[in-house]
């Protein structure tokens, strides 16, 4: 499943722009792949992210993976709640799963439309 | 990639299937963790159909298992099963096996090996048997399925599936008799610290054995696991893995496994080990460490005492059974203290860690 509001990186992030404003997180064929989390690592707020690079790492029973930036920008907000309660990643990772908002000063050259990254997935699986 | 009889059937029932020492195996069927809960209060089911499964017979069959392996194989009772490790000449570990003695009515030997060193054991077990005039190898692993049953319910379960009266097959014991359909083999053996059975049918009998111990078990909750929740329950259970506490690198001593080695015989890799013995053995430990961090330490982070490097963590994983995170590390001896605070590296972080015994969990008999 994937949401037409928002963009997606290849590596399984989201993003959603609303005036200015990035909402980041991650889809759930990410979080089905990863299964059993254990631990989440979000940046603190005033953090500057960029496009393309790791702002955060996510860890299941199996291994640790990146978060990577959809935006270049600074984090306004962060899901504080969110690394104490991962059960919410499985349940909605699409808007109570959140993780970081961004003040954004550029945007990866590397998003996908909803449909691109659908296909991606597909592919995949 | 190989595949085994049962990986159709795996994809059919959504599992998820990852490369695995060569094979194509279910990592997973509903999730690791919930699966690990399962065996240690219910019953889990597993294919082991990638494990390496050879018999060895002739009239030499003996005194060839005595120069190939570790353990005493002439003190392995009809029915018995033994730990053990095949050794290069310095010592070092190729791989850890079991060897299994017929039962009564039986003769020979079945030697189980790790699916990701099979075909170096395969090459070592045949380069031996070369030296003696009657051993002949019979490379099982294609003709006959491999699947477990662990978790307290297991005998409950598996007794619906066979005619061998269970309670009379003790822990590392084997019995042959009819499993499932037709005729087979079953041991009380496993890889997760938990009562259990693994089974030994033909390759056509595994779909229709998997299918009906799904169904029969259900009621007692048991669920199809795959290779990760093994994993999470043997670290658990204190039991090696090659490739993370014993490898190339290590001799058993070195792993703790003196239990597995028996002086008895003059076995491929002995006089490395009296060396090793006679220096005033190993100089480092493997031990157990728990942290109440909620990173989990893994495969190759470095651990430290303060600003000392002092090992590698071998295995590590979240702890369902614990409710913490579990590592195993080689350390030097004076870092083995049960209690010692150590530290392990998260990619430039370094969380707490501590000193424990293993195993980190034992089932109450």
């Amino acid at each position: 499943m994937t949401k037409d509001d928002r963009k997606y990186l290849p590596t399984h992030e989201w993003c959603r722009i609303q005036d200015g404003i990035a909402t980041i997180g991650i889809t759930d064929f990410a979080v089905q792949s990863l299964s059993d989390l254990v631990f989440l690592d979000l940046p603190p707020i005033g953090t500057r992210i960029s496009a393309d690079d790791a702002f955060g790492e996510i860890e299941s029973v199996k291994a640790v993976s990146d978060i990577v930036a959809p935006v270049s920008g600074e984090v306004v907000e962060v899901n504080e709640a969110l690394p104490d309660d991962l059960d919410v990643l499985k349940t909605d990772p699409w808007d109570a799963g959140w993780m970081v908002k961004v003040k954004v000063t550029g945007e990866s050259g590397n998003l996908l439309d909803a449909a691109s990254y659908q296909r991606q997935v597909e592919a995949h699986e | 990639m190989k595949e085994t009889v049962l990986k159709r059937l795996h994809e059919s029932l959504g599992a998820r299937l990852v490369p695995f020492g060569g094979w194509t195996m279910p990592v997973q069927y509903s999730g690791i963790l919930e699966e690990a809960r399962a065996v240690r209060s219910a019953a889990g089911l597993f294919d082991l159909g990638h494990m390496g499964r050879v018999s060895v017979l002739g009239r030499d069959a003996e005194a060839y298992l005595q120069r190939l392996q570790t353990n005493d194989a002439a003190a392995i009772a009809p029915g018995r099963i033994r730990y053990a490790m095949l050794l290069d000449d310095q010592g070092r570990t190729q791989d850890d096996i079991l060897v299994y003695r017929e039962p009564e009515g039986h003769t020979g030997f079945l030697v189980v090996v790790n699916a990701g060193n099979a075909e170096r054991d395969f090459a070592i077990m045949h380069r031996v048997a070369a030296d003696f005039d009657d051993v002949q190898l019979v490379d099982r692993s294609t003709e006959l399925a491999m699947i477990a049953v662990q978790g307290p319910r297991s005998e409950a379960i598996v007794q619906r599936v066979t005619d061998v009266d269970l309670r009379t097959v003790r822990y590392y014991g084997w019995a042959r008799g009819r499993v499932g359909d037709t005729p087979g083999a079953l041991s009380r053996t496993g890889y997760t610290g938990e009562d259990g059975f693994e089974l030994y049918v033909p390759a056509a009998q595994a779909e229709g054995l998997w299918r009906r111990l799904t169904e029969l078990g259900a009621g007692d909750g048991l669920i199809p696991c795959g290779l990760g929740s093994r994993d999470v329950l043997r670290l658990e259970a204190g039991m090696p893995l090659y490739g993370h506490e014993i490898d190339e690198q290590t001799t058993p001593l070195d792993a703790g496994l003196d239990f597995g080695v028996k002086f008895t015989h003059d076995f491929i890799g002995r006089a490395a080990l009296e060396r090793q013995l006679a220096a005033g053995g190993p100089q480092t430990r493997l031990v157990g460490l728990t942290t109440d961090s909620r990173r989990v330490p893994r495969q190759g982070y470095s651990v430290w005492s303060g600003d000392r490097e002092i090992g590698r963590i071998c295995s590590g994983t979240a702890s369902p059974t614990l409710g913490t995170n579990i590592a195993t590390a080689h350390v030097p001896v004076e870092f083995a203290e049960p209690g010692t605070e150590l530290q392990f590296d998260v990619r430039g972080s370094r969380e707490p860690a501590r000193v424990v015994t293993l195993p980190f969990y034992k089932r109450a008999r």
